[in-house]
């Protein structure tokens, strides 16, 4: 059938794409609840979230607001995600250290890596470099995605880590992967 | 139901946290989860009687409603309850934006208001001479939302909350008393017997 065959290179065109593969995994693992605080590299994600039911996706005023809701979530029965940019992250230690880490909830948590690679904003440079320390100072799990033909492996097997030893995880999506955001104007 | 404006806050009755929790606690017979913010907030709590239902907060300031927020999403069958100070939604007054947007019918949320961060030396908030939290919450998005005149009207707005048809946010002002007890300090175990309450978790 012609609908068929163009949903399905619909669906496959996007499935190629790292928000394609996040989505995608997200669902095979039954992560539902995505709430997110945006980023312009995240846009086509947090579009195609709104556009599948099956998950329940929604803006959050802050990130420490979002991993919040993601605990009560899991708690409740339901695994969620968190979205984010750098800077966002950079507002979490607390909440990590005194939420996340020592109750043992595997919040989910990918952040759009800005700071780096042609960067046009300083303060993005000097927040950005404050995250690898953080993750390390609490001993957090993190990746940093750089390559599509790995992402998918990579995203897969964080879920389920973080799920199976009840620790949050960090997954960094870098311009590498995604393109970034670049000055234009 | 009642507006800020038709019952402000320096009408209403000064109240105690842990008489309030108590009575709260007394009324829970399908369940209830119970989120109980940073400090006295979840002491009082715990004092009121452990529940396994009872999830207590040891850190993470200003997270009581977006937790709550999350069970209840993940259960909407059952009613969720979540119990912050003053001080603490000061922190997240974004969170009842998105409480009013996704608008979760199980969800009551009471804040306790004493004007002051009790625990690190009864400071004032911020807010104490000047904010109305419950008309914050109104302007929120948050039309279910009141202060409690005295005890009872804490109860009639407690049972009103469980026919709504949206969240609803109770405003208390309480005294300057500390918490009456104190959660014991050990996270996992929260959080797994949360999670026994809740028919997440089989126990081993």
């Amino acid at each position: 059938m012609a609908l068929a065959e163009d949903e399905s290179s619909l669906k496959t065109a996007a499935e190629k794409s790292w928000h394609g593969i996040v989505l995608q995994t997200l669902k095979r693992n039954e992560v539902s609840l995505v709430p997110y605080v945006p980023d312009r590299v995240l846009t086509p994600l947090i579009k195609n979230l709104h556009a599948d039911p099956f998950f329940t996706t929604f803006p959050a005023a802050r990130e420490e607001e979002a991993v919040g809701i993601v605990s009560g979530a899991w708690m409740g029965g339901v695994r969620g995600a968190a979205l984010m940019q750098t800077s966002g992250f950079a507002t979490l230690a607390n909440v990590l250290a005194s939420l996340a880490i020592p109750y043992q909830i595997p919040v989910i948590m990918f952040v759009s890596e800005r700071g780096t690679l042609g960067e046009f904003n300083y303060g993005q440079a000097l927040v950005c470099r404050t995250m690898r320390p953080v993750l390390d100072s609490l001993a957090m799990e993190h990746h940093t995605a750089t390559r599509l033909d790995e992402f998918e492996f990579i995203v897969d097997r964080s879920i389920k880590q973080a799920v199976a030893t009840q620790a949050p995880v960090a997954l960094i999506l870098s311009p590498l992967l995604t393109g970034g955001k670049v000055f234009d104007k | 139901m009642n507006t800020a404006s038709k019952t402000p806050a320096r009408n209403t009755k000064v109240m105690n946290r842990f008489d309030l929790t108590s009575r709260l606690v007394a009324r829970l017979k399908n369940e209830e989860a119970v989120v109980g913010g940073i400090g006295n907030t979840n002491f009082d709590l715990w004092a009121a009687g452990h529940r396994p239902q009872n999830f207590y907060m040891l850190g993470s300031m200003g997270l009581a409603f977006p937790i709550a927020l999350g069970v209840a999403l993940a259960q909407p069958k059952r009613r969720v309850f979540a119990l912050e100070g003053d001080g603490s939604l000061l922190m997240q007054l974004g969170s009842l934006s998105t409480i009013a947007t996704l608008a979760p019918k199980n969800l009551t949320m009471v804040v306790m208001d004493n004007g002051i961060y009790q625990i690190t030396g009864a400071q004032p908030t911020p807010a104490a001479a000047a904010s109305d939290l419950v008309a914050i919450a109104v302007a929120s998005g948050l039309p279910n939302s009141a202060w409690a005149a005295d005890e009872d009207d804490f109860e009639r707005l407690i049972d009103q909350s469980l026919a709504s048809e949206g969240p609803t946010l109770i405003g208390v002002r309480i005294d300057d008393k500390p918490g009456t007890g104190a959660t014991r300090r050990d996270p996992v175990q929260i959080r797994e017997r949360f999670m026994l309450g809740l028919g997440v978790r089989q126990p081993l």
